[in-house]
């Protein structure tokens, strides 16, 4: 299966939306209140790759229950994979309803049941969706309040809604449940739906920190991920993949892999696995199975893969372009030409591609490991010819996405082997598929020109991308004269990129943070000026200006002119609707050249936060993971043979990397919420590398900075 | 071929006919219904699959299940005791000292072995106790103070 051709078809073929008829839908949940609305006509698409904007649903979906038995469910094809939105949507949904969080459930990314979505990715969950859920919350309370008037013979504006009870204000005796008046019925209110700004200090639960509701479930074992599951009868699968991307089966014997007991072999074409009730012995057939391939050469690997990409027939676009560069460049006393290199980066979720996959009756059941239960239920339909009612995708725990279980290539392999063997089959990725079949965050390259006046003053910004994206490629700062362009594949050209890329956490905008706020961290230098007084000096958007203050006050920053020796840097970034700031400190050997990160504090502002807790924890995160991309990730290739397969060839943050990690969230509630699952990763590589340069003079124009590189940079200074 | 291994099992005697080849991972999940014990890699790097052998964390992946013939194996699930947590269950769900939760039964046996080997770890020594075990959501912070918690209470209690 070529990823790239299913991308496009995915595009071509997505734009209907195929909803679950509404008899069905009441067949599978029974009677109640529902609200059903329509909320993706507002839908903001912006930071959203091209190839996941995809048509809007037509018909309406449910999103909301209040059952008889007065439980008020959320359903929603959002799934839970760490990030927390399993505690923060309640959180959004109780305080229009008044009732206490604990009583609000969430069904989440279960495609018979759940409201079509796209996908869970860009930060999005509370932004856009939890804001559109909150407001057809406060219509459902409408709802009950008018129910409630005709239930009681009072007016609704004497009634008061308290953790699920509907009172009469003038007489506290009458009173009605949500229960009560959700028995025996069904009803069905139906909303178009706009997200709308509203005063959010008036709320209780909103902005109140929660611990994850699900860490009882996983700190026991009991939480279930899709490799838990168990049908009766079910098989393990194993696939036999290629050494190399691009290449060709050319003969295959799978003789050998047949005797081990209990095996089986099924194929379709070039499609070929082994089934086996145990999982070891399904590893040990597949070993067994001789194959042949032709290869491509490809003339790229991970050394000359940024020349490769510099020098390739590109379709270039301009991203933004105000004033004019060359009358800008007139202006300045000093110019800056710099070339910034990112390489390829895995996702490494701990959980690795999963799916278990049933066809009984004609029906096709998918429990999966992904971002986009309804992407992979439309991905089946398709692969198989199947239709939407004939398959379901079930989306237990996810452990981790990143972005990389946007794809879902293993739920339709499972289901693909399950209609060829008739059985119930569990495919549960190696780490060396995991690896091999990544959609990688995508390499790049970056040039910069940029100059000063006299004053340290920015006055022009010529900022070219080549094949990494542009999402964070602004220029933040305030500067007259910009030119933003992307250089991206051309159509009928080689292919630049080699293997599936795809979105990483803050997807392009690592790279692009990286390369502005080192060019930033190089004219404050040359301008002999403090790099956070630089920064300030260029800078008008207040978010921004916010950040730096209060990360300068939590770290204690005293102002200094880089390099100090201290080995203290700054960086800002903007993601997902949301400002970060970060100081670090790093120790720098220069002999070994390793970097050892001592300090990292972050501010964020992220507007209204629904749960500090949670994302406090998801900065922690950011902040962790990020280290991993600036220091040590990097995946290695040569053509189509990727050569990091393993966790020992491709490491990721350990314990003994942990710098003390500080963070702060400004206080913002009069604006609306913003993403936090991504902003506070995006500026680690260039927080790091402006440290490294004020510890030591050295600069690092590409990641990871390896102690090769950072040696390297030390020879030139 | 199948073959009759007895252990200990979570605290129970278990006798089971079972292909003693098979690794233990496999077994507990697939043959004993025990999932808590994750697949994360399957050559002892992640350390998502680490169980307690006679009350040494060990990679399940690592080892057949004729291995531990007549040892005393606990996984996640045998942890908590009549329905109350052990201590390091308990300071990781204070702590919220997870995300995606799937590197933290690991996590949990890992730390569990480390305070039954050292009661009092410094900062220093828990994380070179814990550095193997891999957690992609950055969970590492909270996990120390998580495991310092349990070591407090464990003294104190225990």
């Amino acid at each position: 299966m070529k990823k790239e051709k299913i991308k496009d078809q995915y595009v071509l073929q997505t734009s209907e939306h195929h909803g679950m008829p509404r008899r069905d839908f009441f067949k599978v949940l029974g009677g109640g209140i529902f609200i059903f609305f329509r909320p993706w006509g507002a839908l903001d698409l912006t930071g959203t790759p091209a190839v996941q904007a995809r048509g809007v649903p037509k018909d309406y979906n449910a999103f909301l229950r209040i059952a008889e038995d007065g439980t008020i469910t959320c359903y929603t094809g959002k799934i839970e994979m760490g990030q927390g939105i399993i505690t923060s949507l309640p959180q959004m949904m109780a305080d229009e309803l008044n009732v206490s969080v604990e009583k609000i459930k969430i069904i989440m990314g279960d495609t018979d049941i759940c409201p079509w979505d796209q996908g869970t990715w860009g930060s999005q969950s509370t932004r856009i969706f939890g804001q559109l859920m909150r407001t057809a919350t406060a219509e459902a309370r409408g709802a009950l309040m008018e129910l409630g008037s005709a239930k009681l013979g009072v007016p609704v504006s004497q009634l008061i809604v308290k953790d699920g009870v509907v009172t009469d204000t003038k007489d506290p005796k009458k009173t009605v449940s949500y229960a009560q008046l959700a028995e025996g019925k069904r009803i069905e209110k139906f909303l178009d739906v706009k997200p709308s700004m509203e005063d959010f200090t008036k709320y209780k639960e909103i902005g109140k920190s929660y611990n994850r509701k699900d860490s009882l479930l996983k700190v026991t074992g009991e939480a279930k991920y899709t490799g838990d599951m168990k049908l009766p009868g079910m098989v393990f699968a194993r696939i036999l993949r290629p050494p190399s991307h691009a290449t060709k089966l050319t003969s295959v014997d799978y003789s050998a892999a047949e005797k081990i007991a209990g095996t089986k072999v099924v194929r379709d074409g070039d499609f070929i696995a082994v089934l086996n009730e145990s999982r070891d012995k399904a590893d040990e057939a597949i070993v067994k199975i001789k194959a042949e391939y032709s290869f491509k050469e490809l003339p790229v690997n991970d050394k000359t893969i940024y020349e490769y990409m510099v020098k390739a027939d590109s379709t270039v676009t301009s991203v933004k372009s105000t004033g004019d560069i060359e009358a800008g460049q007139k202006l300045c006393d000093k110019v800056f030409d710099s070339e910034y290199h990112d390489p390829y980066v895995a996702h490494v979720a701990i959980e690795t591609h999963s799916a278990l996959a049933q066809l009984e009756n004609g029906k096709m059941t998918v429990w999966a490991a992904t971002q986009s239960p309804f992407g992979l239920r439309e991905g089946i339909m398709r692969e198989l010819g199947m239709a939407a009612d004939k398959v379901r995708v079930i989306t237990p725990f996810v452990g981790g996405g990143f972005g990389g279980k946007g794809e879902f290539q293993q739920g339709v392999e499972a289901a693909k082997i399950a209609k060829l063997s008739g059985k119930p089959v569990m495919l549960v990725w190696t780490r060396e598929e995991e690896f091999f079949y990544d959609t990688f965050h995508p390499a790049g390259v970056i040039k910069v020109k940029s100059g000063i006046d006299k004053t340290g003053l920015i006055k022009f910004w010529d900022y070219n991308v080549f094949y990494s994206g542009t999402r964070g490629a602004d220029a933040l700062y305030e500067i007259p004269n910009i030119h933003i362009s992307h250089h991206s594949q051309k159509n009928g050209s080689s292919p630049v990129h080699q293997f599936g890329t795809g979105a990483w956490r803050a997807p392009n905008n690592n790279t692009n943070t990286f390369a502005r706020e080192v060019q930033i961290d190089v004219m404050a230098a040359a301008a002999g000026m403090d790099p956070l007084e630089f920064r300030r000096k260029n800078l008008k958007d207040e978010h921004l200006l916010g950040c730096l203050k209060a990360v300068a006050d939590k770290f204690g920053y005293v102002t200094g002119k880089a390099p100090s020796g201290r080995g203290i840097g700054v960086a800002i970034g903007s993601d997902a609707g949301a400002w970060v700031a970060h100081i670090a400190e790093v120790k720098v050997d220069k002999k070994t050249g390793k970097v050892e990160v001592v300090r990292i504090t972050c501010a964020q502002d992220m507007g209204l936060c629904i749960n500090p807790e949670g994302a406090t924890i998801q900065m922690e995160g950011c902040i962790t993971m990020g280290l991993g991309y600036t220091l040590g990730e990097e995946v290695l290739f040569e053509g189509g043979k990727i050569l990091t397969l393993s966790l020992d060839a491709y490491k990721i943050p350990l314990f003994s990397w942990l710098p003390k990690i500080e963070t702060v969230i400004l206080d913002r509630k009069n604006e609306p919420p913003q993403g936090g699952g991504e902003p506070a990763i995006i500026a680690i590589g260039a927080v790091v590398a402006n440290a490294i340069f004020d510890a030591t003079g050295a600069r690092l124009y590409r990641m990871p900075m390896t102690p090769e590189r950072v040696l390297e940079a030390l020879k030139k200074v | 071929m199948e073959e009759t291994i007895k252990f200990q099992l979570n605290g129970k005697k278990t006798e089971s006919l079972i292909d003693p080849k098979q690794t233990l991972l496999w077994a507990l999940r697939n043959h004993f219904g025990l999932t808590g014990t994750k697949f994360g890699c399957g050559m002892g790097f992640c350390g998502a699959c680490t169980v307690l052998i006679d009350n040494e964390p060990v990679r399940s992946c690592q080892l057949s299940v004729g291995d531990t013939a007549g040892k005393n194996i606990i996984t996640v699930e045998g942890l908590a005791n009549d329905g109350k947590l052990h201590p390091v269950q308990k300071a990781f769900v204070e702590h919220d000292a997870l995300q995606c939760g799937f590197c933290t039964p690991g996590m949990i046996m890992n730390a569990t072995g480390l305070l039954i080997k050292n009661p009092a770890p410094s900062v220093q020594q828990i994380k070179e106790g814990m550095e193997n075990n891999l957690c992609r959501c950055g969970a590492h912070m909270r996990i120390i103070e998580a495991v310092q918690t349990a070591s407090k209470e464990m003294k104190g209690g225990k």
